[in-house]
C-alpha cells in the first residue's frame, strides 16, 4: 500500500513538472555562475512567465554557435543569448534562427534594426592600463612607443577577433602597416580574455585589450580606482551582444516573451554590475554609480555584420603575416 | 632471461581494452569527419603549424629527458630527509591546470618575475621568456617531473642483488654506467621521451601564451580555429589525424629503440647502494637535486603565495565543484586501471598495444569531445552525460602514462616469474592476486595517482558538454578568471593544486605502503 502511495506520488510529481513549460536558453559560460547575471535573470523571469527557465552554459560566444550548428534543427535550445556582432553573419547563414517581435528603443551608439538578433548589452573594446601610466592616444602612437601590450588570439578568442576588426575598421588597407608597428609592442598573444587579463594584472604587460567598462569592475566591486581605459582618437570598435530565437523552438511564445523581457528594466538593470557591459536599453535608474568615471569614446566603430566573414579572412592573413616576421 | 612470455595470463582482455580505446579515439574522429560539410582542406599555414608543433615537441621531449637522467640518478642513489615528500611534490607541475602553471612560471621568469627583479638589482640585463625558449622552458617545467619519475622507476627495476654484486665486484661509476645504468636507460628513455613528445604535440595554451604570438601556432590551435570560427569539421578531423599519426610514428620509433630484456628477478628487497660515495659525487647529486627542486618548487610557491589570499574569497560554488572533481577523478582512475592492467599484461606478448595507448594523448581533446557529442546527442542530453564523458576521456588520456609505468613492470614480472608460476599451475585470477599485483603495487599506485591527478586538473571536453548544475573545479576556476575575480581564481587554483597533490600522494603512498623505500 505504501509502495503504491509512493508510486502515485512520483507520478503526480512528475505530472506537475511536465505542466510547467520549460524554456531552454543557451548562453556563454560567464553568464551563469552565482556572480554572473544568470541567477538574477532566472529569478526575475520566472516570477512572471509561469515557466521554468533553464540556462545552459556553453564555452564562449564562438563555442555557442559551434554547438548550435552541431545540434542543428533538433536542438533543445529555444533561445540563444551571447553571440556577438562578429558572429552574427555566420549565425544568420545557418538558417537556424527566427525573426523576433521585440519593439524597443535601443540605447546603442549605432542604429539597430536587425529582424533576427536582439541586443542585450554592448561595450567598447579598449586597452586598459594602470591609471598613472602615460598612454598613447591611437594605434600609430602605440606602435611608436615602447609600451608592452598583451592581446588575445583572433583564432581562439572573440575579443581577439574584435581587435582585428577594430584595426581593419579604423585603417582599412593600411591595417598591415599598423600591425607591423605593433609587432614589437606585443609581449604575447593568449588563448582567451582571461589569460590576457591575468597576465596584465600580474604585471607582464603595460596594457591589455579589454573593454572601456573594465575599470568599473575594479572601482565598484573592489573599490580600486587604479585601472583606466585608454581613449583612442580613431574611435573604438564596439561589441554588441545579442540573443535570438531558434526557429526549431517548441516554446516559440515563451521564447518571444523572454526576448521582450530581455529589453525591460528587470533584465537590463542586472547587466552593468554582473556582466560589466552597458545595457542595450537604459534602465530607468540609469547606470550604477562609478560608470560615470569611464571614458566615453568620441567615435563608435562597427563593421556591418554581413561584411565580417570576408574581412575576417583577409584581416587574419594580414595579422599573421605582420606578426610572424 | 625468458625469451618469451609464458601463458600465465590471457591476452584477450588486453586486446579487448586496446580495441575499446582505439574505437573511442578513431570512432570519435570518424564521427567528426562524417558530420563534416565540404571544407577547404589543409592550407600552407597548417603545414607551418605542423612543423612548429613537431619542433617544439621534440625539443621539449629531449630537454625534459636529458635533464631528468641526472636528477633521477641522484634520487636513486641518495637517501635524505624529505626525499619521499620531494618525489611526491615532483608530480605537481605535471598535473597543474595549464594556466596556473603558466602564471606560476611567469611569477618567476616573467617581466616582473623574481628572476628579473634579481637581475635588475645586480645591474644585469633582463631575461626575455617569450618565444621558443619560453615554450620549451614551460614544457620542461611541466614534464621534467614526469620524466624523472619514469626514469627513477627504471632504476627501481634493477634488483637489489645487482647492486650487492656490483659492490662486491668493486664496480666504479664507469662500470656501473656500462653494466647497469646504460642498458636500463636505453630501455626507459625512448618511451619516456615519446610520451612527453606526444603530450607537447597537443599543447596549445602554453605554446601560444609563452610563444609570444602567431609564430608559435600549433596544430591544436589550428583545430580550434577550424572548429570554432569556420565550423570546418573536416579540416579539424584531418588535423587531428595528422597529430595522431605523428605521435604514432614517435611511439613506434621509441618501441624500436627501447628493445627488450630486463634485469631478471630479484628477491624484491630494499636497495642499498655502495657506489658513488666520494664527496665529488655527493656534491654533484646534491647540485642536481637542488637545481631541480629550485626550478620546480619556486613557481609552485608562487601559486601558493597568490592563492592563499584568494581562498577566503571563493564563492561556495567552488567547494561544490571540488566535490564533483574528486568524484570524476576517482571514477576516471578506476576506468583507467581496468583498461591499463589487461593491456599491460597483454603487452608482454604484443608490445604494439602500448602504441595504441599512446594515441590517447595525441588525439585532440576538442575533436574527441566533439565526436563524443555527435555520438551521444541523438540519444541523450549531453549535459546529463558531462561528468561521465569527462571521466571516460580523462581515463583514455591518462592511459599512456599508466602503460608507460605498468607495461615494463608487467613484462618483467611475466618474464621473471612466468615459468615458475606456470610450473606451479598458478594462472588467471590466482596468478593475478598472488604474483602480479604484489609486484605491480608500486607502479599501480603511481599510475593511479597520475590518472586521478590528471583528471582533476583537466578542463578537456567538459566545456562543450556543459552540465548546468555541476561544474568541475578547473571550469569553475576559469569562470572566476573570466569575470575579473582573479584573486578568487588564484584561491581556486591553490585548492586545485592541494587536492590534486592529495589524491596523487594518496594513491602513490598506497602503492608503497609497507614497502621500504
Amino acid at each position: 500500500m505504501k509502495a503504491f502511495a509512493f508510486a502515485a506520488g512520483v507520478v503526480l510529481a512528475t505530472g506537475a513538472v511536465a505542466e510547467t513549460p520549460q524554456l531552454t536558453v543557451y548562453t556563454y559560460d560567464s553568464f551563469v555562475p552565482d556572480w554572473g547575471p544568470g541567477p538574477q535573470v532566472e529569478a526575475a523571469f520566472e516570477e512572471t512567465c509561469g515557466c521554468d527557465l533553464n540556462l545552459v552554459a556553453v564555452g564562449d560566444g564562438a563555442s555557442l554557435l559551434a554547438r548550435l550548428r552541431l545540434e542543428g534543427e533538433r536542438s533543445d535550445a529555444d533561445v540563444v543569448l551571447g553571440l556577438d556582432t562578429n558572429l552574427i553573419q555566420s549565425a544568420r547563414e545557418t538558417g537556424l534562427f527566427a525573426p523576433h517581435d521585440v519593439d524597443a528603443e535601443f540605447d546603442l551608439p549605432v542604429a539597430w534594426d536587425d529582424p533576427v538578433f536582439v541586443p542585450f548589452d554592448w561595450g567598447y573594446f579598449a586597452f586598459v592600463k594602470d591609471a598613472g601610466l602615460e598612454a598613447p592616444g591611437n594605434f600609430r602612437a602605440l606602435g611608436d612607443s615602447d609600451l608592452k601590450i598583451v592581446i588575445q588570439d583572433p583564432r581562439s578568442s572573440t575579443p581577439g577577433l574584435g581587435l582585428l576588426m577594430w584595426v581593419k575598421a579604423a585603417y582599412g588597407d593600411e591595417a598591415p602597416e599598423i600591425w607591423e608597428g605593433l609587432a614589437d609592442n606585443i609581449v604575447t598573444v593568449t588563448k582567451g580574455w582571461s589569460e590576457a587579463y591575468g597576465l596584465f594584472l600580474d604585471g607582464e604587460a603595460d596594457m591589455v585589450l579589454s573593454y572601456t567598462t573594465s575599470p568599473a569592475y575594479h572601482l565598484i566591486a573592489e573599490e580600486d580606482d587604479s585601472k583606466a581605459a585608454v581613449p583612442f582618437d580613431e574611435g573604438h570598435y564596439m561589441q554588441v551582444e545579442v540573443a535570438a530565437k531558434l526557429a526549431g523552438s517548441d516554446q516559440p511564445e515563451l521564447a518571444d516573451a523572454f526576448l521582450r523581457f530581455m529589453v525591460t528594466d528587470a533584465f537590463q538593470s542586472i547587466i552593468p554590475t554582473t556582466n560589466w557591459m552597458y545595457p542595450a536599453v537604459m534602465p530607468e535608474g540609469g547606470l550604477p554609480e562609478g560608470f560615470e568615471t569611464l571614458i566615453a569614446p568620441e567615435r563608435a566603430l562597427l563593421l556591418p555584420s554581413e561584411e565580417v566573414p570576408a574581412l575576417r579572412e583577409e584581416a587574419l592573413d594580414e595579422w599573421q603575416r605582420a606578426l610572424s616576421q | 632471461m625468458a625469451a618469451r612470455a609464458q601463458p600465465v595470463a590471457r591476452v584477450w582482455p588486453g586486446i579487448g581494452a586496446a580495441a575499446v580505446v582505439a574505437a573511442l579515439i578513431l570512432g570519435t574522429l570518424a564521427a567528426v569527419a562524417l558530420r563534416a560539410e565540404a571544407g577547404r582542406g589543409l592550407s600552407p599555414s597548417d603545414w607551418a603549424a605542423l612543423r612548429f608543433t613537431v619542433m617544439q615537441a621534440a625539443l621539449s621531449a629531449v630537454f625534459s629527458v636529458v635533464l631528468a637522467v641526472p636528477v633521477a640518478r641522484a634520487l636513486a642513489r641518495r637517501a635524505f630527509a624529505g626525499r619521499q615528500a620531494f618525489i611526491t611534490l615532483l608530480g605537481a607541475p605535471f598535473i597543474l591546470p595549464v594556466i596556473v602553471a603558466v602564471l606560476g612560471l611567469l611569477a618567476v621568469f616573467g617581466r616582473r618575475g623574481v628572476l628579473n627583479a634579481g637581475l635588475e638589482a645586480l645591474g644585469m640585463p633582463a631575461v626575455q621568456i617569450y618565444g621558443l625558449f619560453g615554450v620549451v622552458l614551460a614544457h620542461v617545467f611541466l614534464n621534467l617531473p614526469l620524466a624523472v619519475r619514469l626514469i627513477l622507476q627504471g632504476w627501481q627495476t634493477i634488483p637489489a642483488e645487482r647492486f650487492r654484486l656490483a659492490a662486491s665486484l668493486d664496480f666504479g661509476p664507469g662500470d656501473m654506467w656500462r653494466v647497469l645504468e646504460r642498458p636500463m636507460l636505453l630501455r626507459m628513455v625512448p618511451g619516456a621521451a615519446a610520451v612527453i613528445f606526444a603530450i607537447c604535440l597537443s599543447s596549445f595554451a602554453v605554446v601560444l601564451t609563452l610563444g609570444g604570438g602567431p609564430r608559435a601556432t600549433t596544430v591544436e590551435l589550428a583545430i580550434y580555429h577550424a572548429f570554432r570560427f569556420d565550423f570546418d569539421l573536416g579540416r579539424a578531423a584531418l588535423l587531428s589525424c595528422l597529430q595522431i599519426a605523428v605521435a604514432g610514428a614517435a611511439a613506434l620509433i621509441a618501441l624500436r629503440l627501447s628493445g627488450q630484456g630486463g634485469f631478471g628477478a630479484g628477491m624484491g628487497r630494499p636497495v642499498r647502494r655502495w657506489d658513488a660515495r666520494g664527496a665529488g659525487f655527493r656534491a654533484m647529486d646534491a647540485a642536481f637535486i637542488g637545481a631541480a627542486a629550485l626550478f620546480l618548487i619556486v613557481p609552485l610557491a608562487m601559486v601558493l603565495r597568490d592563492g592563499i589570499e584568494g581562498l577566503g574569497q571563493m564563492p561556495a560554488d567552488v567547494w561544490r565543484a571540488a566535490g564533483y572533481s574528486i568524484g570524476v577523478a576517482l571514477v576516471s582512475t578506476v576506468l583507467m586501471l581496468s583498461l591499463a592492467l589487461p593491456m599491460a599484461v597483454a603487452s608482454a606478448r604484443w608490445q604494439g598495444l602500448e602504441a595504441a595507448g599512446l594515441m590517447g594523448i595525441a588525439a585532440s581533446p576538442l575533436v574527441m569531445g566533439t565526436g563524443l557529442f555527435i555520438i551521444v546527442y541523438p540519444f541523450a542530453d549531453p549535459g546529463a552525460w558531462a561528468l561521465a564523458v569527462t571521466a571516460l576521456v580523462n581515463a583514455v588520456m591518462s592511459l599512456p602514462f599508466a602503460l608507460r609505468v605498468l607495461a615494463p613492470a608487467a613484462r618483467d614480472c611475466i618474464a621473471d616469474y612466468g615459468r615458475l608460476s606456470a610450473s606451479l599451475g598458478l594462472r588467471g585470477r590466482h596468478w593475478l592476486r598472488l604474483v602480479l599485483l604484489p609486484r605491480l603495487r608500486r607502479p599501480l599506485g603511481f599510475a593511479a595517482g597520475l590518472a586521478a591527478a590528471l583528471s582533476m586538473g583537466d578542463l578537456g571536453v567538459i566545456a562543450l558538454f556543459s552540465d548546468p548544475e555541476r561544474a568541475t573545479l578547473p571550469l569553475q576556476m576559469y569562470r572566476l578568471m573570466g569575470s575579473y575575480r582573479t584573486e578568487a581564481a588564484s584561491g581556486a587554483g591553490l585548492l586545485l593544486l592541494a587536492l590534486t597533490l592529495a589524491v596523487f600522494w594518496g594513491f602513490d603512498k598506497a602503492g608503497r605502503y609497507g614497502a621500504d623505500d
